[in-house]
């Protein structure tokens, strides 16, 4: 039995414009111990896929397909029961701590909060200390404010509070996005510290394909709401081979690598608006190798790779 | 050399976000800036637009010193890209207005709809008078980068401050915005600062590379040099912490950069350094050379 088990994941955001598929059937798998990379651009649906976890999507959003946590569907939980897993069996770590955390509370109460109203814990304030430390801060941070910490710390008190319940699995939105490198290399130490050490499931999601080669098991990289390739993760970051990862793999080039000297990997256009997906290959108005034949055609993920140019 | 400076300080009340920096940019040259958030990297691009004006030390365009009392011909030769193209634009402007107004505020004789349009088209936006009446949101984050360039390029200038200029855009979208500048920089031998936390930035299209480190540069040189043989211990540990899959060892050094208002004596790099010595807290580093060599502010280093 999975810990988490996409089957077949729909997205569709209700708009004037007629419903908008932001996530177009997904099918992945996340075991306890291990780190799945979400990669992909703005608008591919990487964050709504990730929303999708705990339900946590605005009205307009219909769900279709399964979303088995610990073999239970999430989508048809009821209130009640989605509620008491909400932080004690998953919980997330969004990106942009200082708007995601409370500025006129102090952040152990607010780590706290989760503990109290899932009665997790009998002593509060020496479980609130434990998971201080677990984070790498000291315990007298919990009467700081936000606006007293800087952009690491919050960070690191968004993932303390992530853990505050114990749960079994993290969903991690681009969580060191806003960060500098240093900072960066350290909240994913600790990431995948406590992913080890703890037994726990992870879900990160990047756009930065060095970020997730160096801390994921698996990676499922994203386009246009499907999983275009998906495979081990330093497979899929030393030898990718459908034309949108390579064009990723080389967006964020290796220092020393004398093929990127002078010569940035973009790809021309941009990715499409998810109200107006290309029909056949959605990625064909962009891809280097495209033939007549992607124009139409859909395609299907053979072998971890949806693209009928490869291994053809 | 068309933009230097020398033992540059720019000061705010106690804190001191650039502390002495000599530094020299040659004509059609790219130079990397690079350093973490706080280290005064984007103080000092300021100081160089004369947004900023020096507590002490110079700030020269072509040999002058800069005269504070009139800058507005200065910065028609000093032109700014800003990071998030979206907040850098006028949303009720057009594309057309947006890259017409600089040549407004100038005053600059000819034909405004042609000056207008070569921009565009210089920018990568072709063909320009399909961009002339459209507006920021209708336009994707590659294209308003492009429109924010072209608003720069209009006003033919010699340097080009680019602070962060991909990190806001799409991972498929920077090669392009970093091709055009490395094209820019071919056809209109234009001078390019690139104020930047991203070293793969920096190995894709920089000549040179200065890394910062709480006000000062504590390493410069050739990119291939810095990138490669990095000899100060922070580019070590930076060029370290690169997510890369065929790492050597990190480095991940611990906390963050200390306070620019209680810059510590000696090497300032010392309390985080992994290699520090004693006399590292007491000895004073002299400011590195502005010259085109690989220079190191590291005792070590000798």
């Amino acid at each position: 039995m999975s810990l988490l088990e996409f089957r077949d994941v729909t997205v569709d955001y209700a708009s004037a414009e007629g419903p908008i598929p932001a996530v177009r059937g997904v099918t992945l798998l996340v075991e306890r111990g291990e780190v799945l990379g979400i990669a992909g651009e703005s608008g591919c649906g990487k964050s709504t896929l990730a929303a999708t976890v705990l339900r946590l999507l605005p009205e307009n959003a219909a769900i279709g397909g399964e979303m088995l946590l610990d073999d239970v569907d999430v989508l048809t939980m009821k209130w009640g029961k989605l509620r008491s897993v909400r932080w004690a069996e998953a919980a997330i770590v969004f990106q942009g701590a200082l708007h995601a955390l409370n500025p006129v509370q102090s952040i152990g109460d607010q780590i706290a909060e989760p503990i109290r109203l899932h009665k997790t814990a009998k002593d509060v304030d020496a479980r609130v200390a434990q998971l201080l430390m677990q984070v790498g801060l000291p315990a007298s941070r919990a009467k700081s404010y936000p606006h007293q910490l800087s952009g690491g710390q919050r960070q690191r008190v968004m993932i303390a509070m992530a853990l505050a319940c114990s749960p079994d699995l993290i969903v991690a939105d681009e969580p060191t996005t806003a960060l500098d490198v240093m900072v960066q290399a350290q909240v994913l130490d600790l990431l995948t510290g406590l992913v080890r050490d703890l037994g726990m499931g992870m879900v990160l999601i990047s756009h930065d394909l060095g970020v997730l080669g160096t801390t994921c098991d698996r990676i499922a990289v994203m386009y246009a709401g499907q999983v275009v390739e998906t495979g081990a993760a330093l497979e899929i970051f030393d030898h990718p081979k459908h034309p949108y990862t390579k064009a990723l793999a080389g967006a964020f080039p290796r220092v020393g690598d004398p093929a990127a000297r002078y010569a940035p990997v973009g790809l021309p256009g941009d990715p499409p608006y998810p109200g107006d997906i290309p029909a056949g290959c959605a990625f064909h108005p962009r891809c280097p190798i495209a033939v007549d034949e992607c124009t139409s055609a859909s395609v299907a993920l053979v072998d971890g790779v949806r693209c009928i140019r490869v291994g053809a | 050399m068309i933009l230097s400076t020398r033992d540059l300080t720019v000061a705010f009340g106690p804190v001191r976000a650039v502390d002495g920096v000599d530094l020299d940019l040659g004509a059609g040259e790219i130079l990397a800036l690079v350093g973490e958030s706080g280290c005064g990297k984007t103080t000092l691009a300021r100081t160089l637009l004369g947004l900023e004006k020096p507590t002490a030390g110079t700030v020269s365009f072509e040999g002058r010193p800069l005269d504070y009392k009139r800058l507005k011909g200065y910065r028609r030769q000093v032109q700014l890209v800003l990071q998030d193209p979206l907040g850098a634009l006028n949303p009720r402007h057009t594309v057309y207005d947006a890259v017409a107004e600089g040549l407004r505020i100038h005053r600059v004789p000819g034909d405004e709809q042609e000056l207008v349009a070569q921009a565009l088209s210089r920018a990568g936006l072709r063909p320009p008078e399909r961009f002339f009446l459209r507006y920021p949101h209708e336009l994707s984050g590659g294209q308003r980068q492009r429109v924010v360039i072209a608003g720069a390029l209009v006003l033919e200038p010699r340097v080009l401050i680019a602070d962060e200029p991909v990190s806001s855009l799409d991972a498929s979208v920077r090669g392009e915005i970093l091709s055009l500048l490395l094209r820019l920089r071919d056809e209109l031998s234009l001078t390019v600062l690139v104020v930047t936390h991203d070293l793969g930035l920096a190995w894709n299209i920089a000549d040179r590379v200065a890394v910062m480190y709480l006000g000062r540069i504590v390493e410069c040189g050739p990119a291939a040099d810095v990138l490669q043989s990095p000899e100060h211990p922070y580019t070590q540990a930076l060029l370290s912490v690169v997510p890369d899959v065929g790492h050597t060892e990190q480095i991940v050094l611990s906390g963050e950069p200390p306070d620019p208002a209680r810059i510590p004596s000696g090497c300032r790099f010392h309390p985080r350094c992994p290699v520090v010595m004693a006399e590292c807290a007491t000895t004073m580093l002299a400011v590195l050379s502005p010259d085109a060599g690989h220079h190191v502010a590291c005792l070590r280093h000798r």
